[in-house]
């Protein structure tokens, strides 16, 4: 494919034209993630969450300005809400990073996460193929703001950054599960503002217990804004990336993740089996009438459809 | 489907964005996802955001006076690029005078001051439906 040949080469016009395939998921989608597949597998995904206002964007801009220092090629995506009345999504993540925009070892995707619930998109691991494919070397994946277990990042990327920042909440909040958990990095950002013994104090309850690969999470404090903490934040990335290499981490979780890639195909294909054909769309929607009024419940409604597509 | 994606940008050095948010919002609120950039842009980094992000459309927004100059040089910038499969719509204090000259300069609509939002929107599913 002669786009996919472009992006290979680094073009940036045709990278944007392929994510877009991928986000709308048309007919040639397949095709470009086939021909872009064995060239991916070289970059560093690094996934950034945390609750909405901490600071993510401007951490990660601040992040990626560190690593261009460090002669990488950063490749970011910005994940924002869709609105689930409309379809519609205000993208704002730009804002914060609108001096990275020329440059040339920079791409920046904006994304809205069309419905799909867990702060990333369905499409977020396929896009983050085409910045991998085009010679991106440390991949930002900062994703919608996130409450309590909006945990789907940390299938996405090799290391989980979970941004918290001062006076947001107490120790019990540190101690449920869901998205602190996976965090192999706590920053601390907004450092410069009051209470940031406490919020440290409460994510030593966290800190506390090494994950199942054997690394033991660490904190960072920082404040993006002003570059600092930085470049410990950064060195801290790289000892992880490290620690995922040495370890074999970084391959056994590769398993792991092509296991959650190929189920996430799974349940997409078999959903376009269904809605790729009229006649089908047609009878689901008679079937939703038919739910809504109890005369058949959800699951025989799906099986029922499943059936009407040839794969029950 | 396609999903119809629109740069919002503000090229040169007015400060004055309530305008091109509410554009924004009004476009988010029709389904449409919009990228906003915020202020100081330079042409040049509204084209490459622009780029990166394939949008269907850009709309400018200036209310300094400066667009002619501004809003040229993002549509030279479109054409040095070879890029021709980009709307670009443009808005803010704008003298009747000029509207022909940014039209043959190829901006596709422009909506001065009063322009009711339906008819902004209405614009934007026309390009939707291409």
């Amino acid at each position: 494919m002669e786009l996919v040949e472009r992006l290979l080469r680094g073009d940036k016009r045709a990278a944007a034209k392929a994510i877009s395939i991928l986000e709308d998921y048309d007919k040639k989608a397949a095709d470009v993630l086939g021909a872009i597949y064995p060239h991916t597998g070289k970059a560093h995904i690094i996934g950034i969450t945390g609750p909405t206002g901490t600071g993510k964007s401007t951490l990660v801009f601040a992040l990626a300005k560190e690593f261009r220092k460090r002669d990488k090629k950063v490749g970011i995506i910005a994940i924002d809400p869709t609105s689930p009345f409309t379809g519609g999504a205000l993208l704002g993540d730009r804002i914060r990073m609108g001096s990275l925009t020329l440059d040339e070892g920079v791409f920046i995707r904006s994304m809205g996460t069309r419905g799909h619930a867990g702060g990333t998109s369905r499409a977020t691991a396929d896009v983050i193929k085409v910045l991998d494919a085009m010679g991106m070397q440390k991949i930002f994946a900062e994703t919608a703001g996130a409450g309590q277990s909006e945990v789907d990042i940390a299938r996405i990327a090799h290391t989980s950054i979970v941004v918290e920042m001062p006076g947001l909440g107490d120790d019990i909040q540190a101690m449920k599960a869901g998205i602190l958990e996976i965090g192999d990095i706590l920053v601390v950002n907004k450092a410069d503002l009051d209470g940031v013994d406490s919020t440290l104090a409460n994510l030593s309850l966290v800190v506390d217990r090494e994950k199942p690969s054997g690394w033991k999470p660490r904190t960072q404090l920082t404040v993006a804004t002003e570059d600092k903490g930085i470049t410990d934040l950064a060195d801290l990335i790289e000892e992880h990336y490290d620690f995922l290499k040495q370890s074999g981490t970084l391959e056994t979780e590769g398993v792991e993740r092509a296991k959650e890639e190929l189920r996430a195909a799974l349940s997409h294909h078999l959903f376009l089996r269904v809605f790729e054909r009229p006649e089908l769309i047609g009878e689901f929607n008679n079937l939703v009438q038919m739910v809504a009024k109890k005369e058949m419940d959800p699951h025989s409604a799906a099986e029922k459809l499943l059936g009407l597509a040839g794969i029950a | 489907m396609a999903k119809l994606r629109v740069l919002v940008a503000k090229p040169g050095l007015d400060g004055h964005d309530r305008g091109a948010k509410v554009v924004a919002r009004a476009l988010r609120d029709a389904g449409v996802e919009v990228i906003y950039t915020g202020l100081h842009q330079t042409p040049e980094q509204i084209v490459e955001a622009a780029i990166q992000e394939d949008v269907d459309a850009i709309g400018l927004s200036c209310l300094s006076g400066a667009h002619m100059t501004l809003f040229k040089t993002v549509m030279d910038i479109l054409k040095e690029k070879g890029i021709d499969d980009i709307v670009v719509t443009c808005g803010g204090i704008i003298p009747d005078e000029d509207v022909t000259k940014l039209k043959e300069m190829g901006i596709a609509a422009v909506f001065g001051p009063g322009t009711p939002l339906q008819t902004i929107v209405d614009f934007h599913r026309k390009i939707a439906g291409k």
